[in-house]
Parts: structure tokens; sequence; C-alpha cells
């Protein structure tokens, strides 16, 4: 989707700030944020590619005015609504007045390691690749109002087939709950110039990761 | 709306912190989340999985030329061999920095990262600031990090749109020679593992 979440490129945004490795969370909120966002991922509701679509969903003034704990705060919320588990009422009260659905699924504390060393592995078995590794690729003009992986900056660029990955989950339908449909999974990469035009960084490449249905023969 | 009555600030719930709570409590009492797992998680990611891991990894790529091969081949496994997996870093690809290209990471979309070797991203990595001028001004980003790069060094920006998650294994630094793999570490920064710093000179660090 054309949603604030796409930046990539884009003009007006401000400095920089490093700060020190050692410094995790900023607030003590955030790791509550962090451990519920995580935790409520095994009710098994919503898929990694729904909850970034939640995220990318949320109005650009509250997406741009939030910190990023902020903004996963926000789409959890919405995701438990959507799913039935969560109102309004309950959370302006702080109390519960009806049972969770998917209390069976609660991640339990002797869990955690095992999921977290687990993760999710998002390549599946799919068709075979249709390129090859140094091959010409054009991204398609793929805008749609739904989720995609494929951001605005590389839209209509062509570029060189740099890496074939495997088959792997095709975020587009899987965000909106319509399958994995794995399909082949690229990295393409592109000269600066041709993303931004001649003024462009003459030593600056870029790659993204790209799905085979955003990629056409060059 | 607020009012100007004297009242104690320092017992008051900041907004996010209050809604932050009572989202935990009404998860909690309806049996959907278990506190003591969502401190588990955060011991995880505060105490546990760091950027210590992505320094013990790059060490060992310098110390050892076998170990080295086996990243650049086949990432995910050789940094399984040291016992770093799992979420968000279940398909690995480490990117070598050389005198003649410097490799940057970014996620232009969202915060994608390398959990299991880096950690938890810092602020800067999530923010729109960085993910919108990274892929397309890399010099003016790096420099805000003290980073100058020689003209002629070609800048390769990796941004993660999908799965596969980025380790940059900086240049090593020279007067290393015959350093072992955690002398060496202690020379890796966080940020020199995005591409956005370099390691630390030994007499520094």
């Amino acid at each position: 989707m054309n949603g604030p979440q796409d930046v990539g490129g884009r003009h007006g945004f401000g400095p920089v700030v490093p700060e020190d490795e050692s410094l995790r969370f900023h607030a003590d909120w955030e790791k509550r944020v962090l451990g519920v966002t995580l935790a409520c991922g095994a009710l098994g509701h919503w898929s990694l590619d729904t909850s970034r679509h939640a995220r990318e969903s949320l109005h650009p003034a509250i997406y741009y005015n939030a910190s990023y704990y902020g903004i996963w705060f926000r789409a959890l919320v919405a995701l438990l609504e959507r799913a039935g588990e969560v109102t309004d009422d309950e959370l302006a009260e702080g109390r519960a007045h009806r049972p969770g659905r998917a209390a069976h699924r609660c991640l339990a504390p002797e869990a955690v390691q095992g999921a977290l060393a687990r993760g999710g592995p998002s390549d599946r078995e799919g068709p075979a690749p249709a390129f090859a590794v140094g091959e010409r690729v054009r991204t398609r003009n793929h805008q749609p109002a739904g989720h995609t992986r494929l951001p605005s900056y590389a839209r209509r660029a062509t570029g060189v087939i740099e890496a074939v990955h495997g088959a792997h989950v095709f975020p587009d339908t899987n965000a909106h709950g319509r399958g994995e449909a794995p399909c082949p999974l690229y990295t393409v990469r592109f000269e600066a110039t041709e993303l931004y035009g001649a003024d462009a960084d003459p030593t600056l490449t870029v790659s993204i990761d790209a799905w085979e249905p955003y990629l056409d023969r060059a | 709306m607020h009012d100007h009555h004297d009242h104690d600030h320092d017992n008051e719930l900041d907004d996010m912190t209050a809604r932050v709570r009572a989202l935990e409590t009404v998860l909690t009492e309806k049996g959907l989340v278990d506190p003591a797992a969502v401190d588990a998680i955060i011991d995880t990611y505060e105490h546990r999985v760091g950027p210590r891991n992505g320094a013990a990894v790059v060490a060992r790529a310098w110390a050892d030329p076998a170990f080295a091969d086996w990243l650049r081949r086949d990432a995910t496994a050789a940094i399984a061999s040291m016992g770093f997996t799992g979420r968000q870093g279940e398909h690995m690809v480490a990117v070598f920095n050389t005198p003649e290209e410097h490799n940057l990471v970014v996620c232009t979309l969202c915060s994608c990262y390398p959990w299991p070797v880096l950690g938890l991203p810092p602020a800067w990595y999530k923010a729109p600031d960085y993910r919108a001028r990274a892929v397309r001004e890399p010099r003016a980003v790096l420099a805000g990090f003290g980073v100058t790069l020689p003209e002629t060094t070609r800048i390769r920006v990796w941004d993660s749109t999908a799965e596969i998650r980025y380790l940059v294994v900086p240049e090593r630094p020279a007067g290393t020679e015959g350093m072992d793999e955690a002398a060496l570490a202690a020379l890796v920064t966080r940020d020199s593992m995005i591409g956005a710093g370099l390691p630390r000179a030994p007499e520094a660090a």
C-alpha cells in the first residue's frame, strides 16, 4: 500500500541520531509492548505479514508521531480487536469483561525460549524460479491498496538478479488471509541513477528482495 | 483536559504506560498472555540476545578463513553453528566489506533486523529518518555516525524487504595480527555490523 511506512528515498526527514548499543529500551512500557506483542503472536490469529499490514495501516499522522513501539502497540490493539479478543470498553477500564477466545494457545513461560529459537522460517516448496542470477528484470508498477513489499522507490526500475532464494511465503496474499502462495524470491540490484535520476550518487547501488510477481524480464 | 490544581506528577502514569498496562491486564485476565512469558521474552532481548553474538561471528570470520568461507556460502548454517538461531534470523546472508565496496543495511518498509546476531534494532534504525535517507544518501547518513568513506568506495545498500536478514562483516582493522577471537570481538561494534559504523582500532578498544 502507498502508506506511511513506504519512506525509502523520500526527502524532508531529519538527522539520524546514533545511540549506544547498550541501550535496549527507552521506557519500561516499550519492554512490555515487545513482550506482549510476541506473546500474542502465539495465539495464532494473525501472521507476521498481517501484523506488518496493521502497522502500516495506521493513519499517517499517527504513524509519523509515534515511536516504533508506539506503532507496535496501536497495531496490536487493532489486531486484537479484529480477532474479537479485546474491546474498547475493556481497554478503557483495564478489566476483562469476556473470556479470551484463544486462551488455550497462551504462550507458557517455559515455551518462550523454544519459540524464539525456532522462529518462523518463510521458505516453502514452490515453483521453480523464472529468472537466473545475472538476468535483467524490471519491477512492475505494482500499487495494491493492500500489503506489498515492493517499495515505491523501486517501482518501474530495471535491475539485475543477484541472488535466487527459492520460494518464500508471498506477503501480498498472506497478509490478507488469502494463503501463503509461495513464489520465488530474488535479490535485485539497481544503480541509484536508475532509481533517482541522473543526479543520484554514481557510486551507490541499492538492492531489494523481490518476489517473482513484482518482476518482468527486462 | 489538563487542570491546574497541584498534584504529584511523579505518581501519575504517562499515557503509554497506562495504556500498555491496561492492555496487558486485560489480556492476562482473559488467559491470553502469561506475564511470566512476557518477562522471559524481555529478559531474552535485554540480557541474552544482542550484538555481542554478531561480534563473535565477525571475529571468527576474521580469525578463521574456513569459517569466513562458510559464512559467505551459507550464513544461516554458519551462524547456527555458533548457537545463534531463530526469530528474525531464519534466513541469513553475510555481506563482506572490502576496500572497494561498503555495505549498509536498512529496512525501508518497517524494521527488519537480524535479531539472533544483533538483538533488537536501535531506535534510529526504525525511525523514518534513517529508512528514508539510507537508500538515497548513505554518505550523508554515514557522516552522522562519524564515518567518511573514500569517494571512490562504492556503497551497496541492502533494503531488507523480505525475510532475508543481512549481517555486515566489516574489514578487519589493521594492527590486529595475532589477536584472539575474544579480543577481535571487542573491536566489533553493533553499528559496524549494520554498516553504519566501522570497527574500533585496536589501540582504542
